[in-house]
């Protein structure tokens, strides 16, 4: 694994990380070993951001550069496709009546990173729609997003409906601008998340990986 | 009105402020009685005593609502952002039955019908996008994009007539046909700077523009009266008469949206720096120019993308605080008082915000989740300060949950007086249980003696 790519990465230095990959690509490096050190690097900002000394901007742009260098690799590992170990599959969406998305978009971004599969269905999801994407995939965790004070009780609605569904196994995490300790117990959730790496050891914890 | 006196200029900004106050504590309107005339002068004198980091015969109790008056008074958001009467009624129930110490003002919700008229692409709102019951919601895009910060730069109201405008509102597209105002300098000129505006779509948009004047004309003939009858038979205030934002939310916010603005600090950060430095005297103008028009002191600012874990603090000292800086000053150099909603949190940024440079006795900041011990003691002899009581605990917990966080935060916080009890967060939904525990509480423990 490249450590200059790791190191450009994680200093935030786009220029140099699309230009090295270029060069590595150049010079035949292989193209999952360059997925594997932004793997490497995503796992640096993520401590990081726990610690507190990186923050949402830089995940945004963290999160730019690995898709710049993914499209440059990813056609090159059509031949040599090697399935991907997922972890698990999250069904994670912002609630009904809330359209934010930048939170549910940066957790969801790095609950995949982490090697979960998630099937992000958006903003204004009604119940019936988290209800029935988790049965259908048979996923054992689901997310819900929501930034107003008017998310909590599609929150509560939506963790009823699975229950009513009988997906009694499945987990359910919340997360956002006004959650804490109190919207969870009102709405029965499982659990909730303060940031994105809050739900990515959520999910680990649950998938037995943590 | 505020009548701007004599020798404006000669004065001072505490000079200024006092003379903004005084304007406001006697309007020019017919009290419903004399209880209300007293209970209004009361309530001014209240937040004025705050401003001034002293203690007032009471802690103002200045909760923010949201459309919770719209559900309160049995009707949805989108009742209130169309029908005017239903909006009366609602609001004058709210305020009625919890009187607050500043009121909740009808013309907050706005005018559904223009937005629909002009076709406003970068918000949904109850009916139009949202359920009847939510607020109106932000759609994150980047309605100003990364190649247009020398376009804004060299004439930000040419940017805005020719450029933003023509993308937030639909209606309004043909607009980038039209040329710069500063083409007509002689006779020559005139015909030829007025050609595009001759053409048919932009005659078409300047019709529907016409339209949604009207439309804005009937509003606030709707609105005005009720907030006015409000004031006249309650004596509540009307606190936020004002806004303005810092450049950093400014563009953020509705411009280049948040993705685009986190990435310009790392992609062109000189743009950035340079554009919100261009912003700042156009925040600072507005907030003057509607604390003027509206006769109250005060310029409601509230504070998104600079709150804990959005950005770093070397980032907040580089990108976000000095433009806000500015316009703190500007504001009060005129006389007028920041009242700040830092939302989320600020536990990372109250080093920085206590700037000496800015006088004490002339902003307000309330606050959500920051801790109030640490807003204490960092805001104590600086600035007035409040907030924090947590929506969720207003939604879900009980009238005696809110009586004992009210009365820890009061013991904890209040005892020097420079202090507002509010709600953290913008209330759209809650218990009227839990608000009347608030307020009630507020004023049982808030008394000085």
């Amino acid at each position: 694994m490249s450590q200059p790519l790791i190191d450009a990465i994680t200093d935030m230095r786009e220029d140099d990380a699309l230009k090295i990959t270029d060069e590595l690509l150049t010079a035949g490096a292989s193209p999952p070993d360059i997925l594997a050190a932004c793997r490497q690097a995503m796992e640096v900002i993520g401590r990081q951001f726990e610690a507190g000394e990186c923050f949402v901007p830089e995940l945004i742009l963290a999160g730019e550069v690995l898709k710049q260098i993914s499209a440059k690799v990813k056609p090159l590992l059509q031949e040599q496709a090697v399935p991907s170990e997922k972890l698990g599959k999250i069904v994670f969406g912002t609630v009904e009546g809330d359209i934010h998305d930048i939170a549910k978009d940066i957790v969801a971004f790095m609950l995949d990173i982490n090697g979960f599969e998630v099937l992000d269905l958006g903003v204004d999801v009604p119940p019936a729609r988290f209800v029935e994407t988790t049965r259908q995939t048979g996923a054992k965790i689901v997310g819900l997003s929501g930034f107003l004070t008017l998310a909590y009780d599609p929150m509560k609605t939506t963790v009823e409906a699975l229950k009513a569904a009988g997906l009694n196994e499945v987990k359910v995490m919340i997360g956002g601008g006004q959650i804490d300790e109190q919207i969870r117990e009102y709405t029965g959730a499982d659990a909730y998340g303060r940031d994105a790496m809050t739900a990515v050891s959520l999910a680990k914890q649950w998938a037995g990986v943590a | 009105m505020f009548a701007i006196p004599e020798n404006w200029n000669e004065r001072t900004p505490k000079e200024k402020m006092d003379a903004r106050f005084d304007s406001w504590r006697s309007p020019d309107i017919e009290f419903g009685g004399p209880e209300a005339k007293q209970a209004y002068q009361q309530r001014v004198q209240m937040v004025k005593d705050v401003t001034e980091l002293k203690k007032p015969e009471r802690i103002p109790i200045i909760p923010w609502f949201g459309v919770y008056p719209a559900e309160y008074g049995g009707i949805t958001a989108q009742e209130a952002m169309y029908d005017y009467e239903k909006l009366g009624r609602a609001w004058r129930k709210f305020n009625t039955d919890f009187l607050p110490d500043g009121l909740a003002s009808a013309a907050l919700m706005g005018p559904g019908n223009v937005f629909e008229m002009l076709d406003y692409k970068i918000y949904h709102w109850p009916g139009h996008g949202t359920p009847a019951n939510t607020s109106y919601q932000c759609i994150e895009g980047e309605y100003m994009t990364a190649d247009e910060y020398d376009l804004l730069i060299a004439d930000p109201s040419g940017y805005f007539m020719r450029n933003y405008l023509p993308r937030a509102f639909g209606a309004l597209g043909p607009w980038q046909m039209l040329g710069p105002l500063t083409d007509i300098i002689e006779l020559p000129f005139v015909g030829l700077g007025l050609i595009p505006t001759g053409i048919p779509p932009v005659q078409a948009a300047f019709k529907i523009f016409l339209e949604a004047g009207q439309a804005v004309m009937e509003w606030i003939s709707a609105v005005g009266p009720i907030d006015g009858a409000a004031i006249a038979t309650l004596g509540i205030p009307n606190i936020i008469g004002s806004f303005t934002k810092a450049p950093f939310d400014i563009l953020g916010d509705t411009m280049r949206g948040t993705r685009g603005i986190m990435l310009d600090m790392y992609r062109r950060p000189g743009k950035l720096l340079e554009a919100m430095e261009r912003i700042a005297p156009i925040a600072i103008e507005m907030g003057v120019r509607y604390a003027t028009v509206s006769d109250t002191p005060m310029v409601f600012i509230p504070l998104h993308k600079g709150a804990d874990g959005f950005m770093s603090n070397r980032d907040f000292e580089t990108f976000y605080w000095p433009t806000l800086k500015a316009v703190l000053l500007g504001l009060i150099e005129q006389g007028t008082v920041p009242y700040l909603f830092v939302e989320g949190g600020y536990n990372q940024r109250l080093d920085i915000i206590t700037d000496p440079d800015i006088p004490a006795g002339h902003t307000i900041w309330m606050f959500d989740r920051t801790d109030m011990k640490e807003v204490k003691q960092k805001l104590d002899g600086w600035a007035c300060f409040g907030g924090n009581v947590p929506g969720s605990m207003l939604k879900t917990g009980t009238p005696q949950d809110i009586e004992n966080y009210v009365k820890e935060l009061i013991d904890g916080v209040a005892q020097d007086g420079g202090y507002i009890l509010a709600n953290g967060a913008v209330l759209d939904d809650t218990n009227p249980e839990n608000l009347h525990a608030l307020i009630d509480t507020g004023k049982k423990y808030g008394v000085y003696n």
